[in-house]
């Protein structure tokens, strides 16, 4: 496959993740390495509905990451976005995912990363910004740095609602991929969190997170608000 | 070993008797409560099934020309489903067990689901989409239990499409003929309206659709057969999408459709034309199977009882909200 866009051409389209939802590329382009974000048709949708959901995704999370960016929040840079076509092309991001790097670093230096996505997060969250697949494979620790990545299922909304499914899928991921760690790493996201929005909006939104856990899937949980 | 089963969690007072050999479904018997409007209304359905109990029992003794005696255990659906529709089942089973002293096996009513159909399918270890009146889940084993990949943050698909039937006059009858009654209007549409797609990570949340739907309904200025198509489609597509990240995360390759919303061909083909991505298979538990039954207790009851799962009489309480994952399954490895 190749991509045309006026005189500039991707060299060596490189394949490197087959997602359910979209391919990603490596490539350069301009002499940057970047990254090809190809959304994929689906044949089990009625096709009006396929460009709409493929050409919508696009614009959203282009526009998404353009305005994380100016708020000051590490995410790649954007350099084209092809709606019609379904294609973004960003920023390379040259470091290890979060995911990878606990059980690999010391404790303390992945609270200080988590506690920064905490703040970036809580940036988004103010901004009306909502992530929608917020899980430590989408962060990417370079040079001390946690960028994040993935915004596909991004979305504009001040819904609590929203912002706390943000913190639940979070605490899910720590909690699935990182048992040993959920207690500490949590306080720490929380605690960057809570820089930005103040406690009240971090009360708010752990009382949504417990809610949204009460409701679906976390009984335990639900016991003990009974008692 | 012979095993009798009884299942009702919500409108189906069910009573399956097995065993251990093919072929294996030696009594399924049933009594539907039907609500004369609206949706089921608890206390109604569990009067109706305690006066049916007896009879449906009696009935599948019959069936399967055997004595209360005959039986190695008595298995019931303890949850998850409505408590008064539970109570039925719980305290007739515990009776039995108690009077013939049988031992009681506990059974997890969505996990019944998922075993009868793979019983029925011949499916290995397929990702499997839960998909009924009350629940919509993606499931796949790991590691002992079922795992919730993802599933509906606030109603099911199943009631998605009963209460927008209900609400615009197109049912009950929900389903006709097999066929539900929002799938054959929606078969009769084809324009795709704006309706929201909501899809949240593995998650799918239905309710926002609902209210749009009703309130396009309420405009008066759209076809009910085009909001009853897009209604459909962009459902379903939403299942399937989800359905599909389980699949690519899993690397699985089959899947298997359970519950009473498996029943739909459109879902079928557009899982059908999702799997073909992933050469993976299909696997659509057989309709009948696919409603709530008693079979799936019992054959759950067996395999759960061959591995020694039973449960004192006096702790055998129903439970309302009892999940699927919480379940050990030490039949599966």
């Amino acid at each position: 496959m190749a991509f045309r866009r006026g005189g500039d051409t991707l060299e060596k389209l490189e394949l490197i993740y087959k997602g359910a939802e979209a391919y990603l590329f490596r490539s350069t382009f301009l002499d940057t390495d970047v990254i090809v974000k190809y959304r994929l048709p689906k044949p089990y949708r009625d096709p009006l509905l396929d460009r709409r959901i493929r050409r919508d995704r696009t614009i959203l999370e282009a526009r998404i990451i353009a305005r994380i960016k100016e708020l000051g929040v590490p995410v790649p840079t954007l350099y084209m976005v092809d709606p019609e076509k379904a294609i973004i092309i960003m920023e390379y991001i040259h470091g290890i995912r979060l995911k990878e790097l606990i059980n690999h670093a010391n404790i303390s230096t992945i609270e200080t990363y988590v506690r920064e996505v905490g703040r970036s997060i809580g940036i988004m969250h103010s901004a009306g910004i909502v992530h929608g697949d917020l899980t430590t494979s989408n962060i990417i620790v370079k040079e001390d740095t946690p960028y994040i990545i993935d915004f596909g299922l991004a979305q504009y909304s001040d819904e609590l609602e929203d912002k706390g499914v943000d913190i639940h899928l979070f605490l899910r991921s720590l909690e699935s991929t990182h048992p040993r760690f959920v207690d500490r790493l949590f306080k720490a996201f929380m605690k960057g969190y809570e820089e930005i929005v103040g406690s009240r909006g971090k009360e708010s939104i752990l009382e949504k997170v417990r809610e949204i856990r009460m409701r679906g899937r976390y009984v335990e949980e639900r016991k003990l608000r009974k008692q | 070993m012979i095993i009798l089963g009884i299942e009702s969690t919500a409108h189906t007072f069910g009573v399956g008797i097995v065993r251990d050999k093919d072929p294996f479904i030696l009594a399924d018997v049933r009594a539907n409560y039907v609500p004369k409007e609206g949706g089921i209304h608890p206390r109604e359905a569990s009067r109706f099934f305690a006066t049916k109990a007896h009879e449906v029992i009696k009935q599948a003794l019959e069936q399967a020309r055997i004595s209360i005696n005959d039986t190695d255990a008595i298995a019931v659906a303890l949850g998850p489903g409505l408590g008064p529709c539970l109570r039925v089942g719980a305290t007739i089973a515990r009776a039995l067990a108690s009077f013939f002293n049988k031992p009681l096996v506990p059974v997890n009513h969505s996990v019944a689901h998922v075993e009868i159909g793979l019983k029925l399918t011949g499916a290995r270890d397929p990702v499997i989409v839960y998909l009924a009146g009350g629940n919509t889940m993606i499931i796949a084993f790991n590691d002992k239990r079922y795992r919730v990949f993802g599933e509906t943050l606030d109603i099911a698909l199943g009631n998605l499409i009963d209460v927008f039937a209900r609400e615009v006059g197109l049912a009950p009858p929900y389903v006709r003929k097999g066929v539900h009654v929002v799938d054959e209007c929606a078969d009769k549409g084809s324009k795709l309206l704006n309706l929201p797609y909501i899809v949240k990570g593995q998650d799918v949340s239905f309710s926002g659709l609902l209210t749009a739907a009703l309130k396009h309904y309420k405009t008066g200025k759209y076809r009910l057969e085009d909001i009853c198509y897009t209604l459909r489609e962009i459902a379903y597509s939403m299942v399937v999408e989800v359905s599909e990240r389980a699949l690519a995360h899993t690397g699985k390759n089959e899947i298997l459709l359970v519950g009473g919303v498996a029943a739909s061909k459109r879902l079928q083909e557009k899982f059908k034309l999702m799997a073909k991505i992933y050469d993976a298979s299909v696997h659509v538990v057989p309709p009948r199977y696919a409603v709530d039954n008693g079979v799936m207790i019992a054959w759950t009851g067996l395999l759960a009882y061959k591995h020694g799962v039973v449960i004192p009489v006096e702790k055998a309480v129903v439970r309302q909200r009892w999940r699927l994952d919480e379940v050990e399954i030490p039949w599966r490895s």
